[in-house]
């Protein structure tokens, strides 16, 4: 008979289901050895004045050259002042050092009066300089920022940013994959940095360490890049080593038409890429934390790590009730930094300074949120209050809209941009023992200033304080 | 980078959880192009008071004064990036830091410039930790290469080290120049790149 069977050709092997984190990092591995620590191929890198000296002096020591400046930007952010006064001494030798670095190597620059200049997280998105299945890195830990694009970004050291400007390359081992899923809608009130300051009050402060957190379920699904790009800011503060979401329809129309983002033909294959990025539905991770957002409320940190996390409605907390040792004995030693007592009610902790602005929270619909929240309304007489916009494009569109007219009245300042009391390394400061809500991403002892007391909220929330005077719940404002 | 084989000095307690970087050293002296001169800025809200007074903090008490190795509460080095804060850590003389666990970052960077961050189990933090409490008369020996810690009472503990970061470390390995001699496998990845997403190579 006439019937011949098929050459038996086994079935291809099924690919390994992998995580998005998994796909991009095998996506950049140049070297592999037996130990499994990986040179990793870095495909942005982005420079700032404070952690990059060192390494520019070290590649001229060794007489190395700066393997791809195309794929590198420099910009001065974290010295910068925010009034049109002069710098102090230090920090413009610092900005100098940086502009005659870019000279001597060869690296793209946004200037001083470069309208497209600002926090070095804000200006990568906005120019499109970040994209979805990137590695990113720069000196600076809330690089974690750009994984809202589905992309691998991560702070390094000094050392890694001469390696990396050096050889484009990272020496590293594979992280640990972690999801957290956030199902439901957020309630009203309730934002971005609220989810992310409720998630890393879970994970703890060192929750996070050793791994790569992907974010998803439907209230991260829902939220704008801007949104996202708060909740992987502060990845870093559960100690991952990076934060990421997937890329998606949310994430490409952010993106379409950014001056650096691909053009023509070049974006459609990058899109078809981008779209097999997602982890795979049935990839394993190493950890796993589920958060319902309807259980999630406006929030406010009342100590000196950002683990110490609390609903607005809630009290200062009793060390006698922590958890354990170490952790009574930090909380002691944050209330007694933060100068509060047990038992108050946060809504009830005067405040004296409120700040707006940071990495975290210093985008256009930060400032939005902001702004509606302080239209019509006065700062308290006892509180000083700044707006500080991410990047001069922040400000230009912020103005175009009139909100810089919304904070004026209000009696906020309205600054230019920079990081600004994020870390108070310019004029910026917090003076001793002065309280303040701001929108930044740590409270630690003399972050904003020596002896001054953070309080982390949502623009909202912070506007809501300034009203007030005092820690204030936001929706007692809607 | 100086080697590091073994290590024989005073080990100065630390207790503290979530020590970050701020506290090792904070934004006033990150203004400094250097990476040299730090050890001025070490723990300094900790060591001295608003209006310059010395306080009494563990490194600066007579015992702990040439102190080479911290014993240190968990999560030690979380937050900021900023490798000045093992710059200045080694600036004062500190080769080791012995600790539950680190932050990523941090102890990343304590490899790329000579200093052993060792990860002990909390059972051995604490014998240690009451070891070093006993002041100058306590030395704390470190072998790299057998990946020992000896106590004061000549007791060892074995720790845990990634095999690549200890040969780094015993050798004084410059990794810009190891991965240097990867070059070609640079090329190959960059022109691989090229060609699959061009996107990636138009210029900044
Ligand atoms: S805004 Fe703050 S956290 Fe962000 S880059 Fe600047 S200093 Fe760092």
């Amino acid at each position: 008979m006439a019937f011949r069977k098929k050459a038996a050709t086994p079935p291809p092997e099924p690919p390994q289901p992998r995580t998005l984190f998994e796909k991009i990092w095998d996506a950049h591995v140049v070297d592999r050895q037996d130990d499994g620590t990986c040179v990793i191929y870095v495909d942005r890198h982005l420079v700032h004045e404070v952690t990059s000296p060192q390494a520019f002096e070290g590649l001229r020591m060794a007489g190395r050259k700066v393997h791809r400046p195309d794929a590198t930007i420099a910009v001065a952010d974290h010295n910068t002042p925010t009034t049109t006064g002069a710098m102090d001494d230090e920090s413009r030798i610092q900005v100098e050092t940086l502009e005659s670095n870019v000279a001597e190597f060869g690296v793209p620059y946004f200037d001083m009066n470069d309208p497209r200049r600002g926090i070095v997280h804000v200006i990568g998105p906005e120019q499109g300089l970040t994209l979805p299945g990137m590695t990113i890195v720069c000196g600076d830990s809330h690089t974690s920022t750009h994984g809202a694009f589905g992309a691998l970004a991560f702070g390094i050291g000094t050392s890694e940013v001469e390696h990396v400007l050096a050889t484009q390359t990272l020496i590293q081992k594979p992280a640990k994959n972690m999801r957290v899923a956030v199902e439901g809608s957020l309630p009203i009130g309730v934002t971005a940095k609220d989810v992310i300051l409720a998630i890393i009050g879970r994970l703890g402060t060192a929750g996070g360490t050793g791994y790569v957190v992907e974010y998803a379920g439907r209230a991260i699904r829902e939220m704008t890049m801007e949104g996202r790009m708060t909740v992987c800011n502060m990845s870093i503060e559960a100690g991952a080593r990076a934060g990421l979401i997937a890329p998606d329809e949310t994430t490409f129309k952010y993106l379409y038409g950014r001056p650096y983002a691909p053009k023509g033909g070049a974006w459609d294959l990058a899109l078809g890429q981008w779209r097999r990025l997602p982890s795979d539905k049935t990839a394993v991770f190493d950890s796993q934390l589920d958060l319902l957002a309807s259980d999630i409320p406006p929030m406010v940190t009342w100590g000196t790590s950002p683990q110490d996390a609390l609903p607005i409605t809630d009290v200062i907390p009793d060390p006698a009730n922590a958890p354990d040792e170490n952790r009574r004995e930090a909380w002691a030693r944050s209330l007694a930094y933060m100068g509060l007592t047990p038992g108050t009610r946060l809504v009830d902790v005067p405040i004296d300074r409120v700040f707006i602005g940071s990495c975290t929270n210093g985008r256009i619909e930060d400032l939005r949120a902001a702004a509606e929240i302080a239209r019509g309304r006065k700062v308290a007489s006892t509180v000083s209050a700044m707006v500080v916009p991410g990047s001069g494009l922040v400000k230009a569109e912020a103005e175009r809209e009139g909100l810089d007219k919304i904070f004026i009245e209000a009696g906020f300042e309205w600054r230019l941009q920079g990081c600004s009391m994020c870390l108070a390394m310019n004029a910026d400061r917090l003076e001793d023992g002065q309280r303040c809500a701001s929108t930044s991403n740590r409270n630690f002892e003399g972050r904003q200033g020596r002896g001054g007391r953070t309080h982390l909220v949502s623009p909202a929330m912070a506007v809501a304080a300034a009203i007030r005077g005092t820690l204030a719940d936001v929706r007692d404002f809607q | 980078m100086e080697k590091f084989t073994t290590l024989s000095g005073v080990a100065a307690p630390l207790p503290m959880v979530n020590v970050d970087t701020d506290m090792i050293i904070p934004k006033q002296f990150l203004k400094t192009i250097k990476r040299t001169g730090l050890k001025e800025g070490l723990f300094y809200e900790m060591r001295w008071t608003a209006d310059g007074q010395k306080k009494d903090f563990i490194l600066d008490q007579p015992a702990y004064q040439n102190a080479k190795i911290l014993v240190a509460g968990p999560n030690f080095g979380c937050g900021s990036s900023r490798e000045h804060a093992p710059w200045a850590l080694l600036d004062f003389g500190i080769r080791c830091i012995i600790s539950e666990d680190f932050a990523d970052i941090f102890y990343n960077n304590c490899f790329k410039n000579g200093i052993l961050p060792i990860k002990v189990s909390k059972e051995i933090i604490a014998k240690l930790m009451d070891d070093a409490s006993r002041g100058s008369n306590a030395i704390i020996e470190i072998d790299l290469e057998k990946q020992e810690i000896k106590g004061p009472d000549g007791g060892t503990v074995h720790f845990e080290i990634d095999a690549f970061r200890k040969k780094c470390l015993i050798e004084g390995l410059d990794d810009i120049g190891l991965t240097l001699e990867k070059k070609s496998s640079i090329d190959d990845f960059e022109n691989r790149q090229k060609d699959s997403q061009p996107w990636l190579h138009t210029a900044t």
